[in-house]
């Protein structure tokens, strides 16, 4: 076990846990860190626009890289460093990356959306290259000579015609001090047929300790004198308004020897020295609640979310979609749905403080230690300044789950025992209370002309914001715990259910709406899941695409390519169809009896409507046992690409991840809150039931890269109806695609 | 509270604990050994997965008095980073890992299974790893890691 104890007046003796969790090496943080100086004097600057903010050198020629974005477990330390590698032109085993950690990175906003290599590492980017600039003026100084004669390689500034091959290396030129100039927003970065590091598939650096069992998860910190806490959660599991919420009796009697317990407003807590007391003392714990719950019944949540809703706001409006339909020779209409969805982190979310009288470290495998760091502040009452937040990774993340609220607990624990507390929530914990992927319906009516051409396309969705995280808007009011202790209502801002909403296709009659549902007006806590919006939307409009094309007599791979001008979408979509050898598909009206068929469909999307464009083949077996996904052929384009295998792993677990979200995941409620407490209500996809994947890497070395840790989830879903439909003439528009609501719509059609 | 004799690693610890805890809680926070992790508590993910005399055991859920004088075998115990195991080293070759919390219990899984089964086809690896979960879908790695391993394995590379 380590020591990671860590406060302002030790931080030297503290360095040691950074140095575990961080890969730093104990010089380093040395020589970040000089011991006799006053914080203030040893604080390094966190501006973005200051070159020292991202980078130092030390004296052994190694490179620092302080990164804001952080390693979730999708391999972006490596692809970081690569870039780093690439544009100061140093070997990749030299740069090593300290993250997400309020004290030394700068922010660079939460690590979300697809946006590490496509925003943060563009940052980086420039950082480095800004270095190397630097680095070769200093060079040519020292030298005497021009800089335009000199070049940098490894760790050095060359002066290549030189007879005595002079050469002064970046240590030599930077150890020790800062750069002390900022960063050169017009810089020039590496041309792409130069770069040595970026393009290759380099292996991620933090996998040898996983296998070997020495990685250092938020799971696995401890520090001396801590205490193991554990949360005692009220009824209406998961809701989002808790405002009907009280506290009646609370029968501690049952309470093991060592164990304490602390409360305030509904929020319930012990404290043990032991995990396992910890433990038990939750489960002795009587509390009698009062409450009111504002939950639908299940069969009601989709009438419920319509009724929430406020009026449309209009996300697109070309042309005269009304106008078009009325006089259209032909109108299709449909509504699809998508339901409550939870994360599928396999441990559950687990955080650590130490709260003092006038500061606060936290760990946390939070996605924004500023945003935490925000929201925290308001939640114990004391300056920002006065919290530090440490980012450590814990299990998967893929998107806002509970690792932030567990961060709330382990402080305010922290806060009322005096001690440090590690918070592990537990299974039910984590699928009960970690806010959910937002339930959605979107309605499209499309309209043919005489000719099968689409001349008008009408979509609207209703949908929850996707936006809750903890910030400084929301205060304490974005965390669970400060839900429960003040009695806060949840807070969030509109957004992230009209993603890919809009069409990529050029249709020249289009209006694009979306109804509102505010947080509390969700039922279930809403809050970002992989890919937000877009992949229910794009299951929406994907699988409607298939619905004109048929209705066109109109093969879909060709349906979609009239209305497609742009070349990279043409190009992936191309690329599918040959790698998957697509063959035109037959129009015609099947009736499925029930016997083992099987099918394919096409997806395509352009994530977020401008980034990654992904276009996807699934091939399918149906039979009354279900749907089972036999292959997924994906292309894409993500720009540059900055390490090739890490694509593809990230779009391997996309396509599995996003399988098991449109055949299998609903959280389930009742009234009294979430019923989905475990994996088997629900499942991950198992290993029997994983699809062979083929990947398709459409490079583009002079395009800036764009994020591929999502785009392919919104290109799935509707790729396996698609197939479905095309297997066995069945349309199935509500998510999960279950043998359920397969048997149901055949017997519609019967 | 009880002293136990448990052979973890093929090192004997005395370890003075509530017989009831779980052997989880017993490793990860008295022994010190973290590959282990906590995932459900209800065994049905794996993470937790340790040998014991060979056989795949959910360390979330068993009382530790139960393995008392059995040999309980973790990640840690496999190997050393210098002379990795082959399960191991083809989870690198294949990088076969994205956050990495189930991998412990993949590939203490995958190591019962390959002592059994030396030359497993790739339904028995599946049907092997039927109660572990991977959130972050590196289903297809995994599985091609182990099949690796097998042929390093068969080929003499053991160590």
């Amino acid at each position: 076990m380590i020591d990671c104890r860590l406060s302002r007046r030790n931080f030297l003796q503290g360095c040691s846990a950074l140095i575990v969790g961080f890969s730093l090496t104990r010089s380093l943080a040395a020589q970040v860190l000089a011991p006799d100086l006053p914080v203030e004097a040893v604080q390094k600057t966190l501006d973005i626009h200051a070159l020292d903010a991202w980078l130092a050198i030390r004296d052994d020629g190694r490179i620092v890289l302080y990164s804001g974005k952080v390693e979730l477990g999708t391999g972006v330390k490596t692809a970081l460093c690569q870039i780093t590698a690439e544009e100061l032109c140093v070997s990749f085993e030299t740069v090593s990356l300290v993250q997400g950690d309020t004290w030394l990175t700068p922010n660079q906003g939460i690590t979300a959306g697809s946006k590490t290599i496509q925003v943060g590492g563009a940052q980086i980017r420039r950082a480095a290259a800004s270095a190397r600039q630097y680095l070769l003026e200093e060079g040519a100084r020292r030298m005497g000579v021009d800089p335009s004669v000199l070049d940098t390689v490894e760790g050095r500034v060359m002066y290549p015609g030189d007879s005595a091959e002079r050469y002064v290396t970046y240590a030599e030129l930077v150890a020790g001090r800062s750069f002390e100039r900022p960063v050169n927003p017009q810089v020039d970065e590496r041309a792409p047929e130069a770069f040595r590091v970026v393009g290759k598939s380099l292996p991620r650096l933090d996998i040898p300790a996983k296998v070997f069992g020495h990685f250092q998860y938020m799971h696995d910190i401890r520090v001396p004198g801590m205490m193991h806490g554990r949360v005692i959660r009220p009824p209406i599991t998961g809701a989002s308004r808790l405002d009907g919420l009280s506290i009646a009796h609370i029968d501690a009697s049952r309470l093991p020897a060592g164990a304490r317990l602390i409360y305030e407003g509904n929020f319930i807590g012990v404290v043990a020295e032991d995990e396992w007391v910890a433990m038990q003392a939750a489960d002795a714990l009587r509390v009698t609640w009062g409450y009111t719950s504002t939950l639908p019944n299940p069969g009601d949540l989709y009438d419920r979310l319509k009724y929430m809703a406020e009026k449309p706001e209009v996300q697109v409006d070309h042309g005269d979609a009304a106008g078009q339909l009325a006089q259209a020779a032909r109108i299709v209409e449909a509504e699809y749905r998508w339901p409550y969805q939870n994360h599928d982190s396999i441990g559950p979310s687990c955080a650590l403080a130490d709260v003092r009288q006038d500061e606060a470290t936290i760990w946390s495998g939070t996605q924004g230690v500023y945003a935490l760091r925000s929201a925290l502040a308001d939640l114990l009452e004391m300056q920002e300044s006065a919290v530090h937040v440490i980012y450590t990774q814990a299990s998967g993340c893929y998107g806002h789950n509970g690792a932030d609220d567990a961060a709330a607990d382990a402080a305010w624990l922290s806060k009322r025992c005096g001690r440090p507390v590690r918070v592990q929530w537990s299974r039910a914990d984590e699928h009960g209370w970690n806010p959910k992927g937002p339930a959605m319906i979107m309605r499209v009516k499309g309209g043919l002309n005489a000719t099968g051409d689409l001349v008008a396309w009408h979509f609207q969705n209703w949908t929850p914001t996707h936006l809750t995280r903890p910030n400084a808007r929301t205060g304490a009011a974005g965390l669970l715990a400060g839900q429960l202790i003040r009695g806060v209502p949840l807070k969030g801002q509109k957004g992230g259910g009209n993603r890919n909403a809009p069409l990529n296709y050029t249709l020249v009659n289009c209006r694009v709406e979306t109804h509102w549902i505010k947080p509390l007006d969700s039922p279930l806590r809403p809050s970002a899941l992989r890919g937000l919006g877009a992949v229910a939307n794009t299951f929406a409009n994907e699988s409607f695409m298939d619905e004109m094309a048929f209705a066109a007599h109109v093969d879909p791979l060709e349906f979609r390519l009239r209305y497609l001008q742009d070349a990279r979408a043409r190009a992936v979509l191309t690329a599918v169809a040959e790698q998957a050898r697509w063959v035109p598909q037959p129009v015609q009206a099947k009736a499925w009896c029930g016997e083992s068929t099987q099918g394919r469909g096409l997806a395509f999307v352009q994530y977020e409507n401008e980034n990654a464009y992904v276009a996807v083949i699934a091939d399918v077996e149906v039979s009354e046992a279900g749907i089972r996904v036999q292959r997924v052929t994906v292309a894409h384009d993500c720009g540059l690409i900055v390490n090739p295998d890490g694509v593809k792993n990230q779009i391997e677990g996309n396509v599995i991840q996003a399988t098991a979200r449109v055949l299998k995941q609903e959280v389930t409620f009742t009234p009294t809150g979430v019923t989905s407490l475990e994996w088997n209500t629900c499942p991950i996809l198992s290993f029997h039931e994983t699809p062979e994947i083929d990947i398709v890497l459409l490079d583009q070395p002079n395009l800036p890269s764009v994020g591929a840790g999502e785009a392919t989830s919104a290109a799935v879903p509707a790729a396996i109806a698609n197939a479905v439909y095309n297997a066995t003439g069945l349309r199935l528009r509500q998510v999960p695609l279950t043998r359920q609501r397969l048997a149901e719509a055949r017997e519609r059609l019967a | 509270m009880t002293v136990l004799s448990l052979t973890i690693n093929g090192i004997t610890h005395k370890v003075d604990a509530d017989p009831q805890m779980p052997l989880l809680y017993v490793l990860r926070n008295i022994v010190g050994i973290t590959s282990p992790k906590f995932g459900c508590g209800l065994s049905e993910c794996g993470a937790c997965t340790v040998l014991v005399e060979g056989k795949p055991v959910r360390a979330c859920c068993v009382p530790v008095v139960s393995f008392s004088g059995q040999a309980v075998t973790t990640l840690e115990g496999l190997s050393t980073s210098d002379a990795p195991h082959p399960l191991q080293q083809a989870f690198i070759d294949e990088q076969a890992v994205q956050c990495g919390y189930c991998i412990s219990g993949m590939i203490m899984t995958a190591h019962a299974l390959l002592m059994t089964n030396p030359s497993p086809t790739s339904e028995e690896i599946k049907l092997a790893l039927m109660g572990n979960l991977c959130g972050c879908g590196t289903h297809v790695r995994i599985v091609r890691a182990i099949q690796r391993a097998a042929t390093m394995l068969r080929a003499g590379q053991s160590t």
